[in-house]
C-alpha cells in the first residue's frame, strides 16, 4: 500500500524543518498584521497613553472622507496604467527578442537590468531627468515648446510616476514573457503560417491565447507591484502631489501613520490594503492555478 | 600578600572606572556637517566633566527621529533626550506622563536654572502660557529673504537696497524678468513662510485661542482676508513669472542657487548651504510685508526643533540631562553653534557674545534673523503656533497651495476648504488626547 509514499520516522523532524519558515511567517506577517487589525479598532494618541475602543469607526470615517476615496480612485487608475504600460511594452520587447540574432544576450541583459534597481533609486533617476530646473529631458521638452512643470501639473506628475514605475516592472515581465514564449511549440506557429496566417494574425490567434496564463499571472503581480512597491518612487518624485494627484493608498498610509502619527486611521487603511491583496491572491489561485498549465 | 592587595586595588579601580560615567542617550536628526557638530558638542561636554556621558545617536529625518522616540517609549525604553521638530510640539505636550518638562527636570535635579536668560522669542514657542519651559530649544531658525546682488546690478537695481514690501518685490521682480531672469522670486516651505510666519508678521491670527497656546479646543482662522489676498496674489504673480513655485520643503533652493530667480525666501539656517552652492554674492534681508496693514511688520516666528526629556529613566540619569542642558545654554557653546549653523542663539548672552566677537560685521546678514524675531514684543498672534496633527496640516496646506497655484481653485475656496479639513483634524486630536 505505502510503497510510493515517503515516510518520515517520527513527527519531530518534519516539524523541525518547518519551524524556521513558520517563525518567519509568524514574526514578519501574522504578528504585524494582527497588530494592524487590532489598532484599526482603536483611536489613540501616538504614545498609546489614552486608548479608546471604537469598533469600525476608523473605517467609517475613511469611507466618509472624500480624500480617502479619491486616493482609492487614484490607486486603481495608477495601477491600470502601470500594469497596462509595463505589460504591453515588455510583451513587445519579448516578441522582438525572438528576432534578434546578433547580440541576443546583450539585448536581454540590458532589458533585465532595471530590475536590479531599487524603486527609490529609480525614482531619483527619473526625478533628475525630469526636474524642471536641472533635468535633461525637461530641458529637451522645453526646447520642443512643452511647458514642463510636474511640480504643479497633476497630469504630468501622474505620467512621470507611471513611466518610472512601469520602467521598473518591465524587466520582470520581460523575463516571464520570454520564458512563456519559449514554451509555445514552434510547430503550432509554423502550422498557422503554412495555413496562410500573417504575423499579426499568428500573434493574436495562436501566441497570445497560449500566453494568457503568463499574462494573467503578470497582471496580478503588476497590480500588486503598483499598489505597494511603488512607494519609493512616489516618495522620491512627488510625495503624493501636486495637490493629491499621486497620493496612492500605500503612500497615504505612510503619511497618516508615520508623518501624522494617526495610528488608528493608518492601521484601518493598512487593513483595507491587506484585504485587496487577499482578494487578488485568491483570484489568482482560483483562476490561474486551476485553468492553465505553464 | 602585597601582590594580592595590589590586585584587589586594581580590580576596585577598574570597577570604579566602569561604574562611572552615567550614560545619557540623545536621539537627534542632524546628519552631515551638522551631525558632526552635534557629536563634537557632546564630546566637549563629556570631556568637561567625568560623571556623565552623553551619547548622541543619529536617527534620520525629523519624522524618523520622532517616530523612533515614540516607538521606544511604547516599548518601555525611551532615550533620555529626544529632538522633536516644532510642529510636533503639540503632540509632545499632550503626552503627559511620557515627557518630563524642562522646568520640572531642573527643579527635581536642583540644577540652577534661570528662564529669564533665554530669548523669549525663541523659548516662547516651547513655553506654556504661564511661562513654564517645556522643552529646550536647540536649533531654531526663522525665514528671511535672500537676494542675488549681482542680478540686482544687472537689472539696474541697487544691490544694497533689498525690497522691503511685497509691492516692491513685485516691482523688482518685473525688472529682473525684463533683464532676462526666468522668474522674479520663489520660496521654500510655503506653509511655514507664507502662511504661518506671514500671519505672525502681519499680526493676524492663524488659529483661535492664541494660535493654540490656550488649549486643545482651538480652530484654524488662516482663511482671513489678508491671508487669502496674499496667496491669491502669489497665484496671480505666478502667471506673470514674478513668482515661481519651486516645490515642497526646500526643494526650490536650486532655483536660487542656479540663478533662475534672484529673490528667495528660506530659513535663516539655509545661509551656510547658499554660501556653498551660490557662485554669486547674495544679501540677506527681512521678510517683505504688506505696507497697508497697520502694525506690520510685527515679528516673525521660529521653526526648527527642540529637545524633549522623556520620562521613565532613573533619577540619577536625569541629573546628567540637566547638566547637559545647562552646558548647552552656556554663552560660548550657544554662540559657537549659532555661528557655525546659522540657527538662532537661545540666550541673550550668546547673541551679545557673537556681536562682541565681530561675527555679524564679518558675515553681513547673519543677524537679520535675530533682529527679525525680536522686532516687536510678541502678541498672541506672533508667539508661535501650537496645533495638534500639525504635520498633517502642513501636508494639507502644501496640497492646497499646489491646487491654488495650478489654478484649480481660488485662494479663497482653497483656504476655506483647508480650514474645514484642518478643523476636523483638530477635533480628532482633541478626542484622542482628552
Amino acid at each position: 500500500m505505502q510503497t510510493q509514499k515517503a515516510v518520515f520516522k517520527g513527527i519531530l523532524l518534519p516539524y523541525l524543518l518547518l519551524l524556521p519558515q513558520m517563525v518567519i511567517i509568524v514574526v514578519f506577517f501574522f504578528w504585524p498584521a494582527g497588530q494592524a487589525l487590532m489598532q484599526s479598532m482603536f483611536m489613540q494618541d501616538p504614545f498609546g497613553i489614552s486608548k479608546e475602543f471604537v469598533g469600525f469607526e476608523n473605517f467609517e470615517n475613511l469611507f466618509k472622507n472624500p480624500e480617502y476615496l479619491s486616493s482609492v480612485g487614484i490607486s486603481f487608475t495608477f495601477s491600470f496604467f502601470v500594469a497596462g504600460t509595463a505589460l504591453t511594452v515588455s510583451l513587445f520587447l519579448a516578441m522582438s527578442a525572438s528576432h534578434v540574432y546578433k547580440g541576443e544576450l546583450v539585448y536581454k541583459t540590458l532589458i533585465i537590468w532595471p530590475y536590479a534597481v531599487a524603486p527609490v533609486v529609480a525614482g531619483v533617476l527619473w526625478m533628475f531627468l525630469f526636474n524642471p530646473t536641472v533635468g535633461v529631458v525637461a530641458w529637451l521638452l522645453r526646447q520642443m515648446g512643452v511647458t514642463w512643470n510636474y511640480l504643479l501639473d497633476p497630469i504630468q506628475a501622474f505620467a512621470l510616476v507611471v513611466i518610472a514605475a512601469s520602467w521598473k516592472q518591465i524587466s520582470y515581465n520581460f523575463l516571464f514573457f520570454i520564458a512563456g514564449l519559449q514554451n509555445i511549440p514552434n510547430t503550432l506557429v509554423e502550422a498557422a503560417a503554412i495555413d496562410g496566417a500573417g504575423p499579426t494574425r499568428r500573434f493574436w490567434t495562436v501566441i497570445f491565447p497560449l500566453l494568457s496564463p503568463t499574462t494573467f499571472y503578470l497582471l496580478v503581480m503588476n497590480i500588486i507591484f503598483s499598489f505597494f512597491e511603488t512607494f519609493g518612487i512616489i516618495h522620491q518624485v512627488t510625495q503624493g502631489g501636486p495637490g493629491q494627484a499621486t497620493n496612492i493608498m500605500v503612500y497615504k498610509v505612510y503619511k497618516d501613520g508615520y508623518l501624522g502619527l494617526d495610528l488608528g486611521s493608518s492601521s484601518a487603511q493598512s487593513v483595507i490594503l491587506m484585504i485587496i491583496v487577499i482578494v487578488l491572491t485568491v483570484l489568482q489561485f482560483r483562476f490561474v492555478e486551476r485553468k492553465v498549465e505553464y | 600578600m602585597k601582590r594580592v592587595s595590589l590586585g584587589i586595588l586594581c580590580f576596585l579601580m577598574s570597577l570604579l572606572l566602569f561604574a562611572a560615567p552615567i550614560e545619557v542617550e540623545f536621539w537627534h536628526a542632524h546628519g552631515g556637517r551638522l551631525g558632526e557638530k552635534v557629536v563634537a558638542i557632546c564630546e566637549d561636554f563629556n570631556r568637561s566633566q567625568s560623571e556623565y556621558k552623553v551619547i548622541p545617536v543619529y536617527k534620520g529625518s525629523y519624522y524618523d527621529t520622532m517616530t523612533a522616540g515614540i516607538a521606544a517609549f511604547r516599548a518601555g525604553k525611551p532615550p533620555h533626550i529626544l529632538q522633536v521638530y516644532e510642529v510636533g510640539t503639540a503632540t509632545m505636550m499632550a503626552a503627559k506622563g511620557a515627557i518630563k518638562p524642562v522646568y520640572q527636570l531642573m527643579a527635581e535635579t536642583r540644577e540652577p536654572f534661570d528662564p529669564s536668560v533665554y530669548l523669549p522669542a525663541v523659548t516662547g514657542y516651547y513655553t506654556t502660557s504661564d511661562g513654564r519651559m517645556l522643552s529646550l530649544p536647540f536649533n531654531s531658525s526663522t525665514p528671511v529673504l535672500y537676494y542675488n546682488k549681482e542680478a540686482f546690478k544687472k537689472a539696474g537695481l541697487d544691490p544694497n537696497k533689498p525690497p522691503k514690501t511685497w509691492p516692491e518685490v513685485a516691482e523688482y521682480a518685473r525688472k529682473l524678468v525684463q533683464a532676462g531672469y526666468k522668474g522674479g522670486f520663489s520660496t521654500a516651505w510655503m506653509s511655514w513662510i507664507h502662511l504661518e510666519n506671514f500671519s505672525a508678521w502681519h499680526n493676524v491670527p492663524f488659529g483661535t485661542l492664541e494660535n493654540g497656546f490656550g488649549g486643545l479646543g482651538t480652530e484654524f482662522t488662516f482663511n482671513g482676508p489678508l491671508q487669502v489676498r496674499h496667496i491669491q496674489q502669489l497665484a496671480d504673480w505666478q502667471k506673470e513669472k514674478i513668482f515661481v513655485y519651486g516645490g515642497r520643503t526646500n526643494k526650490g533652493n536650486v532655483l536660487f542657487s542656479s540663478e533662475e530667480v534672484a529673490m528667495y525666501t528660506e530659513s535663516s539656517a539655509g545661509y551656510a548651504g547658499f554660501v556653498g552652492t551660490c557662485k554669486f554674492e547674495f544679501g540677506v534681508s527681512m521678510l517683505p510685508y504688506w505696507p497697508d496693514v497697520p502694525g506690520a511688520p510685527q515679528n516673525s516666528i521660529i521653526g526648527g526643533a527642540s529637545l524633549w526629556v522623556m520620562n521613565g529613566r532613573k533619577d540619577a540619569e536625569y541629573k546628567g540631562v540637566a547638566r547637559f542642558f545647562s552646558y548647552l545654554s552656556k554663552p560660548e557653546v550657544q554662540a559657537d553653534w549659532h555661528q557655525f549653523t546659522g540657527y538662532l542663539p537661545i540666550t541673550k548672552a550668546a547673541y551679545e557674545l557673537t556681536k562682541k566677537q565681530g561675527f555679524y560685521d564679518k558675515n553681513p546678514g547673519t543677524d537679520i534673523s535675530v533682529l527679525q524675531i525680536n522686532l516687536k514684543p510678541p502678541t498672541p498672534n506672533s508667539k508661535g503656533i501650537r496645533f495638534g496633527y500639525m504635520p498633517q496640516v502642513r501636508e494639507l496646506l502644501d496640497e492646497t497651495f499646489e491646487d491654488i497655484l495650478a489654478g484649480k481653485v481660488t485662494a479663497k475656496k482653497g483656504l476655506d476648504d483647508a480650514v474645514r479639513k484642518g478643523n476636523e483634524l483638530l477635533r480628532q486630536f482633541e478626542r484622542v488626547n482628552r
